[in-house]
C-alpha cells in the first residue's frame, strides 16, 4: 500500500487551451482537497502536483491525468467543482469517476500522431530544470560539446533532413554550415518566437510544456556555426511564456549549461530575451533583426541573408521555436531515427493547431506526409454537428484553402505547395459547410491588411484594395469583373513585394477563388451567399407553419426586432433586424429562416 | 570586378554595384521612386523591378548587388505590367490635384504616371485624408500627397543625423511624422524637401510664388558662413522664389536652414542699398549699460524704416570711403596705428578676409586683426 501511495501523480493541463478553460483554478483546489484529504486518509507526502504543458486536445481541457502507480485515468473537461469527487472516490475510495473519464474517440486522437517535440509535454515541469534532465535532457549538450565538432554537429543535422518549421522550409543543416563558414568575430542565434498568425499556438505550446528544449536547440546550434550570443525573440502577449522562458534560462545558467566555460568546455555561449511588441510582419526575419536592434520592425531585401549580415550586421542564424526544439532529439536519437519519419522531401514531425469545424480541435503532432484525411477524420473525428467536411486553410493568412475533394493529398511542403497552400508554421483551420469562403479570405485579408509594415506599395495599398474588392462583393455589391481583378492584383503583388508577408497575402483569395469561384459568383451576380454567412445577402424571418409563438426568439432578439403574441406566429421586422442570427440559434422549432 | 550584360548589353563594374547603377552607366534607365543615390538602398517603391535569369520572381535593382555573368531584362512586358499596377496603386491613393500641386513639372510621380498614360485607375478606393496641417513655420508637409518612399527619413537620418522624422503606424495607415505626430521642430535644414520625389514636401515660403517651368537659375555661394556652400537662385519675375543647389558641388547638393530659407533678406525693403553717415551726435550713447543700450537699439531698430533720415543720410559711395579713410587716418596719427584692430567676419570668402587682413597690416599697419569665430 505505501508504495501505491507514493506513486499517485496529479498532472492538469496547463497549456493555452488548458489555463483559458481554468486550468489554475483546476490546480488549486486539487492543492486544497489533497492537502485536506491528506490528514484524513493519509495520502502520503509523494503526491506531487505537476503543472504539465500542452495535452494536445484543447477542446476537452482541462484535462487531468490521475496516475496511481501504473494505471493512468484521463479526466476531460474537468471543473473546480468536479475536484472534490475526483479526489474522493478516486484517490480515497480507489474508484476512478469513470462517467468523468476520457473514451474511445480520446485515444484515437492520439494513435496516429507520433510526438517528439510535444514527446515528453507530461513527464516534464516546466519551471524545473530536473525533470528535464531526469528524461534524458541536455544530454544532447553534452554529447556535442564533448565529443562533436561543429562539422560533425551540422552534419547529423544536414542527414537528419530537417527543414525550417518557421514557414519557409529551408533546410536548417544547410542553414548553419553557411553561417559557420561565414569568418566573424562575433556570430548570433536567434530563436523566433513571434508566432503572429491567427489560430497558431504551437510554439507558445513548445516554450511553455519545455522551454528547456528550445534552449538546448540554441546550445547546440550557437556550438556549430560558433555564436556567442542568443536572443528569444519572444511575443509580450505571452507572458506564461516569456515566464517560463525567464526562469529555464535562469536554471541553465544556474547548471552552468549557460554562461561561460559551459561544462568545462571552454564554450562560451548565453541567451537574452527579447519582447516583440505584437507585429506579424516581426516574425520575417530581417524585420525581427531590425527590431532587436531598437529599429522600426520592416523587412529589408535579401540579399544579404542574415546568416551573412544578420543582427548588427553580424553572421546570425535565425531559427524557429519547433525547429529547435527538434535539435536535442535529433542529437539524442540520431539523424536516422529523424529521417525515419516523413516523406523523402519532408522528414520528422511537424506541429499543427488543428482548430475550426473538426471535433477534436487542439494541439497534434504527425509525421510529415501523414494524409489529410487522417488529420481531420482520424485525429480531428470528423466534422462537428454532422455537417459537410468543405475545406481545410492551412499556413494561416500565408496559406490557402484545400477543398475536401483534395482530402486525399499528403501533408508535405511540395504537396501543399503544390494545391496553392503551405505548410506555414502549422496553423490548420477546417471549414464545414457553413462556412463563406468569400468571407475567410476576407478574414485572412483583414489580418494582413493590418499587418502590413507599409514599406512596399503592392502590399501596403495593393493588400487595403484587394480587401475593399472582398468588402463589395460580400456586401452584395460586387461588380462584373471583379473576380478576375481580384486574380490580376492578386498576382502582382505576390510578384512584386518585398517580403514574405506580400508575397504571400493574397493566397487565401487566389486559392479559394481557384477552388470556390462558384461562391465568388453568387455573391456577385445573384447577391446570394450560398453559406448563408454575409449579413448583407441574408435576411431572416419565421415561417410561420412552424412557429409555436413560444417567444424564445423574442426574448433573445437584442434589437427589439421581433414582434407576436404568446402561441401566435412572431414576426421579424427587417428593418429593425441586426442580423445577429441569435433568433436562428434559440429556436427549437426550426422556424427562423435564414437566406 | 563582375561583368554582366543588362538587356542585352555587356558591362563590367566593381563587385558590390548595385544593378541600378550598372544600368544606369549603360544609359539605362529603370524607373524609380525610393531609390536616391546619396541614401542606402530601400526597395520600398518596387518601381526598379527586373528580371534576372535563374531567379524565379523579380528583384529590386536598387537593392541587388551584380554577380558575374548576370543576365538582367529591365523591361518586359511582363515587368512593365507590374510596374503599371504599382504606379496605378500609388495613384489609387493619391490626391488628383497637379493643377494646384506646387511640385507639377518637377514631379516624378507625375513624369511617371504620365510615360504609362495613367488615366483610368482599377483600384480608386479609400484614400489617407489628414485634416491636421503641420504647424511648423517653414516646411509644409502635406502627407496625402506623400507615396512613403522613405528617401526624407533616411536622408534626416544618414545625412543630416537628426532622426526627425519615422514612419509611424502599419499598412495603408502608415504615415511619415514627426514623434507623437507633433509639428516638426527640427533643424529645418530642407534636406528633406530636397529629396521628395512628391508634392509631399514643399517650402512654406514657396507656395504659390510660381511652379519649376517658370524659373530661371542663377548660381551662386551662400553669403552665410566660410563653407561657401554652393547655392542655386530660383527667380521668378525678378524675385527669389526658393534656393535650391546642384548636386554636383562641393556640398553635394544639400543645404543648412539659412542657405535653404533665410534670402528673403535679399528682396527686404529694409536692405540697405547704399551707404549712410550718421548725422545725429552718438556721444550720448557712451556709459549707457549695454541692457539699456540694447533696448535703446531696439527700439532705434523697429524705427529705422521712419526715422533712418533723423539718424542717417545717404551718401555716395565715395563720399563714404573717404569719411571713412579721413577718421582712419586721423586716429592713426592721434593715438598710433596700433590703437586700432579689426575683425573679420566667417561670412566672408577666403579672398575678401585675404584682403581684409592686407589692408591692416599693409595700409594701416597694424597686427590687430582677428576673426568673429573666434568669439
Ligand atoms: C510575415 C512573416 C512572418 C513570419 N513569422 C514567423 C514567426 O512568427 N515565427 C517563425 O518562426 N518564423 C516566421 N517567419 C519566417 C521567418 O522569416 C524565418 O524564415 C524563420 O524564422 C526561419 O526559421 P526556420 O528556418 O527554423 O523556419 C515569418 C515570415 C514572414 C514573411
Ligand atoms: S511586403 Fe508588406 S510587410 Fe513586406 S515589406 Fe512590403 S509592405 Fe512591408
Ligand atoms: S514625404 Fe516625400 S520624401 Fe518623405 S516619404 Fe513621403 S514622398 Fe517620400
Amino acid at each position: 500500500m505505501k508504495t501505491e501511495k507514493n506513486d499517485i501523480k496529479i498532472k492538469v493541463c496547463m497549456g493555452p487551451g488548458g489555463i483559458a478553460t481554468g486550468g489554475a483554478d483546476v490546480i488549486k483546489v486539487f492543492k486544497d482537497d489533497l492537502a485536506s484529504a491528506n490528514i484524513k486518509a493519509k495520502i502520503g507526502k509523494g503526491c506531487s502536483l505537476h503543472k504539465v504543458g500542452c495535452f494536445g486536445l484543447c477542446a476537452r481541457d482541462v484535462l487531468v491525468d490521475v496516475i496511481v502507480g501504473k494505471n493512468k485515468t484521463t479526466y476531460q473537461y474537468v471543473k473546480p467543482d468536479m475536484v472534490p469527487r475526483i479526489v474522493k472516490e478516486h484517490l480515497i475510495e480507489n474508484n476512478p469517476v469513470s462517467e468523468w473519464t476520457v473514451g474511445d474517440d480520446y485515444y484515437s486522437f492520439y494513435n496516429k500522431q507520433i510526438k517528439v517535440v510535444l514527446s515528453e509535454f507530461s513527464e516534464v515541469d516546466p519551471e524545473d530544470i530536473d525533470t528535464y534532465t531526469a528524461v534524458g535532457g541536455y544530454e544532447a549538450t553534452k554529447k556535442v560539446l564533448t565529443k562533436f565538432t561543429p562539422e560533425k554537429t551540422i552534419a547529423i543535422i544536414k542527414k537528419s533532413g530537417i527543414r525550417g518549421r518557421g514557414g519557409a522550409g529551408f533546410p536548417t543543416g544547410v542553414k548553419w554550415e553557411i553561417c559557420r563558414k561565414v569568418e566573424s568575430d562575433q556570430k548570433f542565434i536567434i530563436c523566433n518566437a513571434d508566432e503572429g498568425d491567427p489560430g497558431a499556438f504551437m510554439d507558445r505550446a513548445v516554450i511553455e510544456g519545455n522551454p528547456h528544449s528550445v534552449i538546448e536547440g540554441m546550445i547546440i546550434g550557437a556550438y556549430a556555426i560558433g555564436a556567442t550570443k542568443g536572443y528569444v525573440y519572444v511575443r509580450a502577449e505571452y507572458p506564461l511564456a516569456v515566464e517560463r522562458l525567464t526562469i529555464a534560462i535562469k536554471q541553465a545558467r544556474g547548471k552552468n549549461l549557460l554562461g561561460e566555460n559551459i561544462l568545462g568546455t571552454k564554450f562560451n555561449f548565453d541567451v537574452r530575451l527579447k519582447l516583440g511588441a505584437g507585429a506579424f510582419v516581426c516574425g520575417e526575419e530581417t524585420a525581427l533583426i531590425a527590431s532587436i536592434e531598437g529599429q522600426r520592425g520592416m523587412p529589408r531585401a535579401k540579399p544579404p541573408f542574415p546568416v551573412h549580415s544578420g543582427l548588427w550586421g553580424k553572421p546570425t542564424v535565425i531559427n524557429n521555436v519547433e525547429t529547435l526544439a527538434n535539435v536535442p532529439y535529433i542529437i539524442r536519437k540520431g539523424a536516422d531515427w529523424f529521417s525515419s519519419f516523413g516523406t523523402e522531401k519532408s522528414k520528422g514531425t511537424k506541429v499543427f493547431a488543428l482548430t475550426g469545424k473538426v471535433k477534436n480541435t487542439g494541439l497534434i503532432e504527425v509525421p510529415m506526409g501523414i494524409l489529410l484525411r487522417e488529420i481531420i477524420y482520424d485525429i480531428g473525428g470528423g466534422i462537428e454537428g454532422g455537417k459537410a467536411f468543405k475545406a481545410v486553410q492551412t499556413g494561416g493568412p500565408s496559406g490557402g484553402c484545400i477543398p475536401a475533394e483534395l482530402v486525399d493529398i499528403n501533408v508535405d511542403y511540395e504537396s501543399l505547395a503544390k494545391v496553392g497552400s503551405i505548410v506555414g508554421s502549422g496553423g490548420m483551420v477546417v471549414l464545414d459547410d457553413t462556412d463563406c469562403m468569400v468571407s475567410i479570405a476576407k478574414f485572412f485579408l483583414e489580418f494582413t491588411q493590418a499587418e502590413s509594415c507599409g514599406k512596399c506599395v503592392p502590399c501596403r495599398v495593393g493588400t487595403k484594395r484587394l480587401l475593399e474588392i472582398l468588402d463589395r462583393i460580400t456586401a452584395g455589391k460586387g461588380r462584373e469583373g471583379d473576380i478576375e481583378l481580384l486574380e490580376d492584383l492578386g498576382n502582382d503583388i505576390k510578384l512584386s513585394s518585398l517580403c514574405g508577408l506580400g508575397q504571400t497575402a493574397p493566397n487565401p483569395i487566389l486559392s479559394t477563388i481557384k477552388y470556390f469561384r462558384h461562391e465568388y459568383e453568387a455573391h456577385i451576380k445573384e447577391q446570394k451567399c450560398p453559406a448563408k454567412v454575409c449579413k448583407d445577402l441574408i435576411e431572416y424571418g419565421i415561417l410561420e407553419e412552424f412557429c409555436k409563438g413560444c417567444g424564445a426568439c423574442l426574448r433573445v432578439c437584442p434589437s427589439k426586432a421581433i414582434t407576436g403574441e404568446k402561441k401566435k406566429p412572431h414576426i421579424i421586422s427587417v428593418d429593425v433586424c441586426i442580423k445577429c442570427g441569435a433568433c436562428f440559434d434559440v429556436c427549437k422549432f426550426k422556424a427562423v429562416k435564414k437566406e | 570586378m563582375a561583368t554582366l550584360t543588362i538587356d542585352g548589353k555587356t558591362i563590367t563594374v566593381v563587385e558590390g554595384t548595385s544593378v541600378l547603377d550598372a544600368a544606369r552607366k549603360l544609359g539605362i534607365s529603370i524607373p524609380t521612386l525610393c531609390h536616391h543615390p546619396k541614401l542606402s538602398p530601400y526597395g520600398g517603391c518596387r518601381m526598379c523591378i527586373v528580371e534576372i535569369k535563374g531567379i524565379a520572381r523579380p528583384v529590386t535593382a536598387c537593392t541587388t548587388p551584380v554577380s558575374e555573368g548576370m543576365e538582367v531584362s529591365t523591361s518586359t512586358p511582363y515587368l512593365e505590367k507590374l510596374r503599371r499596377t504599382i504606379l496605378e496603386l500609388i495613384l489609387s491613393d493619391h490626391p488628383n490635384d497637379c493643377m494646384v500641386c506646387e511640385k507639377a513639372g518637377d514631379c516624378v510621380l507625375q513624369e511617371l504616371a504620365y510615360f504609362y498614360g495613367l488615366r483610368e485607375n482599377r483600384f480608386a478606393g479609400e484614400r489617407r485624408i489628414y485634416a491636421k496641417r503641420d504647424g511648423n513655420p517653414l516646411i509644409e508637409r502635406d502627407m496625402e500627397k506623400c507615396i512613403l518612399c522613405d528617401k526624407c527619413v533616411r536622408v534626416c537620418d544618414e545625412v543630416q543625423r537628426v532622426r526627425a522624422i519615422e514612419i509611424a503606424y502599419r499598412g495603408f495607415k502608415s504615415k511619415v511624422c514627426p514623434p507623437y505626430e507633433r509639428d516638426l521642430d527640427c533643424e529645418f535644414c530642407g534636406q528633406c524637401i530636397r529629396v521628395c520625389p512628391t508634392g509631399a514636401l514643399t517650402g512654406k515660403k514657396w507656395a504659390l510664388k510660381g511652379r519649376q517651368k517658370d524659373i530661371k537659375e542663377v548660381d551662386t555661394i551662400c553669403p552665410y558662413c566660410g563653407c561657401g556652400c554652393n547655392l542655386t537662385l530660383n527667380i521668378r519675375k525678378n524675385e527669389i522664389v526658393r534656393v535650391t543647389s546642384k548636386e554636383d558641388t562641393l556640398n553635394e547638393g544639400w543645404l543648412c536652414s539659412k542657405g535653404t530659407f533665410g534670402y528673403h533678406f535679399v528682396n527686404s525693403p529694409e536692405r540697405l542699398k547704399n551707404p549712410l553717415i550718421r548725422i545725429a551726435p552718438k556721444s550720448s550713447e557712451f556709459g549707457v549699460r549695454s541692457s539699456e543700450l540694447k533696448e535703446k537699439l531696439q527700439t532705434q531698430n523697429s524705427k529705422l524704416k521712419t526715422q533712418n533720415s533723423k539718424l542717417f543720410r545717404e551718401a555716395t559711395w565715395d563720399e563714404a570711403l573717404d569719411l571713412a579713410a579721413k577718421r582712419f587716418r586721423e586716429i592713426k596719427e592721434k593715438h598710433g596705428h596700433d590703437s586700432i584692430g579689426a575683425l573679420a567676419s566667417a561670412r566672408c570668402t577666403n579672398e575678401e578676409n585675404y584682403l581684409f587682413q592686407k589692408f591692416m597690416r599693409a595700409v594701416i599697419g597694424t597686427n590687430n586683426v582677428d576673426h568673429c569665430a573666434r568669439y
